[in-house]
């Protein structure tokens, strides 16, 4: 188990060494020419171009260039080219609004996916298995921004069928009521897609565990139905969807909420990074993909450690 | 005729048999079986339908804005007024007082449907363009999108993983540890980063040259993104294929390593092909809605439906329909090759688990 916690630590360690090293390349490489003037803004002058080319060392080889950009976020130094502002602080700030908002979604999406999955799964061919999965791919097949838009259009505040509060996010500490009601709609935008997708694969787990050997023994040794679902069928069907979601949490925490927080105006990490689009302002985009690819990468191990510890069938030796 | 003796059995008189009840038994290869299994599914054909109906819409973009419309994508139209009905109405309401009462100016004319002679179909943006035409432009500009980086994306990975699977050893470890490091990364915070850092200068290393504004960078993006989400399940598919007794034969009988990855290697894996391809144009269209929606996938002025319903968005409560309409259109593009996905997966291959991330 040693050995494996320490391969898999050193394995995450080279993945971020060069996924950083991508993220050098994209934003300093990709964009081509002189970032300098850039940088400087359209009132520089070519001391203050100068300037910027020494502190960023753009005159320097590219390993010490890579060098100087790792170092400026992790001593927390980067900063924003069109605000000045720093962008580890402006990326903390982000932090609250945007964990409320994944979390909330997450147990959302999860125990709604697996309610509709598991009723889809066992009337399946009969009408409301057919409602669920129309539904579902309807789920799936919406941008989610598309949805939030809309819902904001019709139930947020001062709209035709207003009752909740029109986007913005309210600290828990600040007033946990306000807080809850404010990411209601978000909430539930974010998890529609998911729902949509986890009930379909429950419902093809389901599906497929039935009519595995020892649900048949439970059946003959004269279990109610209902035990049999829950502790025969469902116990092993869940085993992938925990996987998922697993990895799917992870990667909405670092990044696919984007969307979702943009559109009501949730001032989260996502929303941080979207905001500098269209300012072309890169050091706030390359602190949140850095930051939240290193998330994700160290969420995986940990998840990897939880299924080998759960499960020791796959423990690899 | 029949065999005049019915007891007199031999192999010829059985052939005359089985001639006369209707031809000779045909062989049917497992694609004949699956085109048979796809034709008994109406929905999935009927949704088929549905997309081809909305490519060749888009198709027409064209001859719609001339001899319908009257008007370009991009043509402006404020202060202008059309006619319906025999009255004059103005493009974008001017506001000011009327009859005594305040009304905000600024506020583009509603769908017209067929009222106004095929003008404003879908009504007006704030600019005075044309919504039904900038409509399918952008739709042309998100299928060329969603199919190309689909096409490029599907090809790139289908090639690795065949490469990976087949060579194994350091080859292998090389690429999949390309997709592994793509894998890392979130997927729209990545396209966000490589879509913004494109569209600063463009493209031009390594002899390739591309426009800041050009659909390729949204396209490239989004296949360089999605390359691991179908070259690891390809890859492995492959490496289980390559330990099975008919790739040995092959080897044996002196096919090199081409002819093993495609005539032998492809044939097995096409089906799974086909089905991420169909899901992946799907996935691509609203992927590209997504980040033309940030502002990094296809730049202003090149309407797409991502960047119509970001314009409408800011107008939702006086002009809904500019942000409804696109995402109605999203809507019914991807569920459409999402049903028939299924439709094809099942038929092709009633057991395959194909998967793709949203």
């Amino acid at each position: 188990m040693l050995a494996f916690l320490v391969r898999r630590l050193v394995g995450a360690f080279l993945v971020l060494v060069a996924v950083s090293f991508i993220t050098y390349l994209i934003f300093v490489k990709i964009p081509g020419g002189d970032p300098a003037p850039r940088i400087a803004g359209r009132l520089a002058t070519d001391q203050n171009i100068a300037d910027i080319r020494q502190k960023l060392h753009l005159n320097d080889p590219f390993y010490s260039q890579y060098w100087a950009m790792m170092q400026s976020l992790f001593t927390g130094s980067l900063k924003s080219y069109s605000s000045q502002l720093n962008v580890v602080q402006e990326i903390k700030r982000g932090i609250p609004a945007t964990l409320s908002l994944t979390i909330g979604a997450g147990i959302i999406w999860l125990g709604f996916g697996i309610l509709v999955g598991v009723i889809s799964a066992v009337t399946a061919g009969r009408l409301s298995d057919r409602v669920i999965t129309v539904l579902a791919l309807i789920g799936i097949s919406m941008p989610v921004f598309w949805l939030g838009l809309i819902s904001r259009y019709l139930f947020a505040e001062g709209h035709p069928l207003s009752f909740l509060p029109d986007g913005e996010y309210v600290g828990l500490t600040v007033n946990p009521w306000q807080w809850f009601v404010h990411l209601l709609m978000p909430w539930t935008v974010l998890a529609v897609l998911f729902i949509g997708f986890y009930g379909r694969v429950l419902r093809s787990n389901v599906l497929d565990t039935i009519n595995e050997d020892y649900v048949r023994t439970a059946k003959a040794k004269g279990l109610p139905p209902r035990r049999v679902l829950v502790k025969h069928v469902l116990r092993n069907s869940l085993i992938p969807i925990v996987t998922l979601f697993g990895l799917d949490f992870a990667a909405v925490i670092g990044g696919s909420a984007i969307l979702t927080e943009t559109v009501f105006n949730l001032r989260g990490v996502g929303q941080y990074a979207a905001d500098s689009v269209q300012s072309l302002d890169l050091p706030p985009i390359m602190g949140v993909t850095i930051y939240a690819t290193f998330f994700i990468v160290l969420f995986s191990v940990v998840v990897d450690l939880l299924y080998a510890w759960l499960d020791p069938r796959i423990r690899p030796t | 005729m029949a065999t005049e003796s019915t007891t007199d059995f031999s192999l010829d008189s059985a052939a005359a048999l089985a001639a006369d009840e209707g031809g000779a038994i045909e062989g049917k290869s497992p694609w004949l079986l699956a085109w048979r299994r796809l034709r008994r599914n109406y929905v999935a054909l009927g949704f088929l339908a549905l997309f081809v109906v909305i490519v060749v819409m888009c198709l027409l973009a064209g001859p719609y804005a001339h001899h319908v419309a009257g008007t370009g994508p991009n043509d402006n139209h404020l202060g202008e007024t059309f006619t319906r009905g025999g009255k004059q109405v103005e493009v974008v309401s001017k506001g000011g007082f009327t009859g005594g009462t305040f009304k905000a100016g600024g506020i583009p004319v509603g769908p017209q449907l067929w009222h106004a002679g095929g003008k404003y179909v879908f009504g007006a943006d704030t600019q005075g363009r044309d919504v039904a035409v900038r409509l399918l432009y952008g739709g042309l500009n998100s299928l060329k999108v969603g199919i190309g980086s689909a096409l490029i994306c599907t090809l790139f990975a289908l090639v690795l993983a065949l490469i990976a699977g087949y060579y194994g050893g350091w080859v292998d470890w090389v690429i999949a540890r390309f997709f592994d490091l793509i894998w890392a990364f979130p997927v729209l915070l990545l396209a966000i980063a490589l879509g913004t850092a494109l569209s600063i200068n463009g493209f031009h290393h390594f002899g390739i040259s591309i426009q800041s504004g050009s659909l390729w960078i949204p396209t490239l993006v989004i296949s360089y993104v999605l390359i691991p989400y179908i070259g690891r399940p390809l890859r492995g598919q492959i490496l289980s294929l390559r330990e099975k007794e008919f790739i040995e034969a092959a080897t044996a009988q002196g096919a090199g390593g081409v002819r093993v990855m495609f005539s032998e290697l492809l044939p097995n894996i096409a089906s799974s092909v086909l089905v991420f391809f169909a899901l992946i144009i799907a996935n691509n269209i609203l992927t590209e809605a997504g980040l033309s929606f940030l502002g990094a996938g296809v730049q202003p002025p090149n309407p797409s439906w991502g960047t119509l319903i970001a314009d409408g968005q800011s107008r939702i409560q006086t002009a809904p329909w500019l942000a409804i309409i696109p995402g109605i259109a999203i809507v019914l593009t991807v569920l459409a090759l999402n049903i028939f996905g299924d439709g094809l997966r099942d038929a092709l291959d009633p057991r395959a688990k194909v998967r793709i991330e949203h």
